[in-house]
């Protein structure tokens, strides 16, 4: 709750200047130029322009918002005003780059940007469109500050829907291309060919569906309950196998329908939700901030590469001494030498806590990185020229029907199926409970009598072996390693992965990794923007849902039980209520 | 029988002495109070005995071993367990898993037992389970086991932190100041419960407190600190009664009396 009243013309000025900051900064940033490459709707709205709606809708909504106690015609004016001001902006900008050339500060204050940004038109006919444009935009989003709850909801989750579809629309093209009956609704919503985005009567259906479904989640939520209800509790544990078996039959089944363009996508992804596994473990477990994880999967991949490489002799680009192991020799190998790693770096710094541990272990990341491109240990593991001809897993006659992406892709699944088990029985388990004490209070942990050397070299040494392990595979995959493909970035992108997902939370991970990694990989057109996003959604999430998209299970039924809990008869008036020790 | 004694246990920060040649006898099954106004070093020595604090002079023995020297866990596992003045929980941990936790010491199962769940680390898991719900039940916990440690009211969390210190099986349990914050009611709760440990369990409690009618109610023997050294030492009406503990407490020639 505000504790000042400001009145409505200046939260309009505020918000609307902010939001016109954002709108100019997105667009000679390029951004809104670049997106614009793509529809949305087909010939209707296109990326770009759908950008400049989201800015001015969540600013109307906000103005309106904070004029919490204002009549509804007066929020809606705010909004509308607010989306004015931010379309100002773009005019200002429009009409100073029609007689200034910016291009030397901003190379991408193009005509071809001013000419997107007034919808096609010229002159004051365009600076009139623009500032209506901004209105009812503004004016749209206030109107959603003044729906009711369930209905924004559904309003919000219908556009955001119908967003993600036309953006992914290939995807689910060829996705849906595989099932015959489904290409036909897939053609009905989605445009073809030289168009990209949805087609305008798919839009209005995607949007139907999805905010009519949510608007009655709650009641459709109490039906799948009571549905559960009915099947006897001695059934319910063969019927939840029954759905799992099914989900699992769908992922095996997947590289076909996806092709191998989305298996590639899935395999990266996969990777990457294994090292997020990994590091939930050292950090969401264990509460140990590692910003050096990356040095372990670097471990796992230069072992298994020193370990199989047939380019081992005397020439240009060859290493001086290989084994010339097999992958499945080579993995175990790889995964062992990535726990030693994983202990070497937890015994110094058995002691630091925080931010001490942090650039410690970052540290030792770039430790791992230097020495792999270095020109010392250049004839063991190929310096800045890495190794290549690296290890292939051999399956025999089962995988000799198999593309290398769908090969790639099975293993993985069996590798993540793995780890995902192996973490849900860790954290469930004694030393699940030691790590987790360790995490809330490392003192009181000792105090009750936790043994804090052994709990920490543990997690390490697990976070390692699940990097080391992803590192060996990825080696094999790509074929090859390169010091340049262990940075610090990849460290700090594992780590978003876990706080996005949900620190501790082993689904949470694994869809931190769809998001954080799967949708760059599909939404070409961001990639220039791709850390641009990736930064504004981490601080997006700290905001707005910092524990995470899937957070742990517990919390959620600490929200739900907060509902539940009656008083215990015995209980009497304390004085303080609710503790917060 | 002393189960633990202070020998000349000297603490210094820096400059400051908190605990100075600090003598103690606490005898085995009984209820022993160390009182003394704030800053005492009160806490500080129940830190030293914990092993959280190294004293720079003295002995500490519990039941013939030496603990001063010894890492905490290790002093835990000896037999000492203790509740905080500042509640400290394992916030994001339930009220189950916070006693779970203090189980530690007498469980067993490590990495591999975790992984494959044999049928022993299944069987331990479950007693282990049954013992911090019966735990739960002492202290009158019964069915808040699922909730966050963080969201149970306060006079919840002390209790729980007492079932998480019970969990570790002690021979003697540190309570510090664990009525603080509690109305009359409360207090006499408390007060009769830390009286059931004993007399139930057999556990010998130390207690650090400043409401006067708990020490008085429930101690058998009181210990005085003023500025580290030890003032005073008897059974409570004797300590009453003593003007050098009542001018610690209340000034110089103040003529007022405790209770």
């Amino acid at each position: 709750m505000p504790a000042k009243r400001s009145s409505p013309l200046l939260t309009a000025l505020r918000l609307g200047s902010i939001g016109g900051g954002v709108a100019l900064l997105l667009s000679l940033m390029g951004m809104v130029e670049a997106l614009s490459e793509r529809d949305i709707i087909a010939g209707v709205i296109s990326t770009g322009i759908a950008l400049l709606v989201a800015i001015f809708m969540v600013f109307g909504f906000s103005a309106a918002r904070a004029q919490s106690d204002s009549s509804p015609a007066t929020r809606i004016a705010v909004g509308t005003l607010t989306g004015a001001i931010g379309e100002l902006f773009l005019v200002g900008l429009v009409i100073l780059g029609q007689n200034v050339d910016l291009r030397p500060v901003f190379p991408s204050a193009s005509p071809e940007l001013y000419a997107l940004l007034q919808f096609g038109r010229t002159g004051t006919q365009a600076y009139v469109i623009m500032l209506v444009f901004g209105a009812v935009v503004g004016a749209l989003g206030a109107g959603l500050a003044l729906t009711p709850a369930r209905a924004r909801r559904a309003i919000i989750v219908g556009l955001t829907a119908v967003t993600l579809s036309g953006l992914l629309e290939d995807l689910i093209h060829i996705t849906l291309a595989t099932a015959p009956g489904l290409v036909v609704l897939a053609d009905r919503i989605l445009a073809r060919g030289v168009e990209s985005g949805l087609k305008p009567g798919g839009a209005v259906f995607v949007f139907l569906l999805f905010g009519i479904v949510t608007f009655f989640w709650g009641p459709i939520r109490t039906g799948i309950r009571a549905g559960q209800q009915a099947v006897p509790p001695s059934q319910r544990h063969r019927a939840g196998l029954l759905i799992y078996g099914l989900l699992v039959v769908i992922l095996l089944l997947l590289p076909k329908a996806f092709g191998p363009y989305l298996t590639e996508v899935s395999n990266s992804v996969m990777i990457f939700a294994v090292m997020a596994v990994g590091l939930n473990i050292v950090v969401g477990f264990a509460g140990l901030l590692d910003l050096g994880y990356v040095a372990f999967f670097a471990i796992g991949a230069y072992t298994m590469a020193v370990l199989t490489t047939t380019a081992v002799g005397a020439q240009r680009g060859q290493i001086v001494w290989g084994p010339h192991l097999t992958f499945w020799e080579a993995l175990p190998i790889a995964v062992l030498f990535s726990i030693l790693a994983g202990v070497l770096l937890g015994i110094p710094v058995l002691r630091m806590r925080g931010d001490y541990l942090a650039i410690v272990t970052l540290g030792f990341g770039e430790i791992v990185r230097i020495m792999a491109l270095s020109d010392a240990l250049k004839p063991y593991i190929g310096g800045s020229q890495g190794m290549v001809e690296i290890g292939v897993p051999n399956l025999g006659q089962v995988a000799a029907a198999l593309s290398s992406q769908e090969l790639y892709y099975y293993l993985m699944l069996a590798v993540l199926f793995l780890v995902i088990f192996i973490a849900l029985r860790l954290r469930d388990s004694r030393q699940g409970r030691r790590w987790m004490a360790m995490r809330e209070d490392e003192d009181v942990a000792q105090a009750v009598g936790i043994r804090l050397v052994s709990t920490k070299l543990l997690a390490f040494a697990s976070g390692a072996a699940m990097a080391g392990l992803a590192g060996a595979i990825f080696a094999s995959k790509v074929g090859s390693v390169y010091p340049h493909s262990f940075n610090l970035l990849v460290s700090i992108n594992v780590l978003a992965v876990v706080i996005v997902g949900g620190m501790g939370s082993i689904p949470g991970v694994v869809a931190g990794a769809l998001v954080l990694f799967g949708l760059p990989e599909l939404l070409r057109e961001f990639s220039e923007y791709r850390y641009f996003v990736f930064g504004a959604v981490l601080i997006a999430m700290m905001l707005y849902k910092p524990e995470g998209l899937w957070p742990e299970a517990k919390r959620r039924q600490e929200l739900h039980e907060a509902d539940e809990s009656e008083p215990r008869p015995e209980v009497m008036a304390t004085s303080g209520g609710a503790g917060s020790a | 029988m002393a189960i633990l004694t202070s020998r000349k246990v000297v603490k210094r920060f820096g400059g400051l002495v908190a605990v100075s040649d600090f003598d103690l006898d606490v005898e085995e099954r009984s209820i022993h109070s160390v009182i003394g106004p704030n800053g005492a070093g009160k806490t500080t020595f129940f830190n030293c005995v914990t092993g959280f604090y190294r004293p720079e002079g003295g002995q500490i023995t519990l039941d013939g071993h030496l603990l001063v020297g010894l890492r905490p866990d290790r002093i835990t596992r000896l037999g000492i367990s203790r509740t905080y003045q500042n509640i400290r929980l394992f916030n994001n941990m339930s009220a189950l898993e916070n006693i779970l936790a203090g189980e530690d010491p007498h469980l067993r199962s490590g990495m591999f037992g975790a992984i494959f769940r044999t049928p022993g680390v299944r069987k331990e898991e479950a007693a282990a389970l049954d013992e911090a719900r019966r735990l739960l039940r002492f202290v009158n916990l019964s069915g808040r086991g699922d909730l966050l440690a963080r969201n149970l009211p306060y006079g919840d969390q002390r209790r729980l932190e007492i079932a998480r210190a019970l969990a570790g099986k002690p021979k003697l349990l540190l309570l510090d100041e664990p009525t603080a914050g509690m109305n009359t009611q409360e207090t006499a709760e408390m007060t009769a419960f830390i009286r059931r440990l004993r007399d139930e369990l057999g556990i010998t409690i130390l207690l650090i407190e400043h409401d006067m009618r708990v020490v008085m109610g429930i101690s058998e023997t009181v210990t005085v600190l003023d500025y580290g050294e030890k003032i005073a030492e008897g059974p409570p009406s004797e300590i009453q009664k003593n003007p050098r503990v009542i001018e610690a407490y209340l000034g110089r020639g103040s003529a007022a009396r405790m209770n």
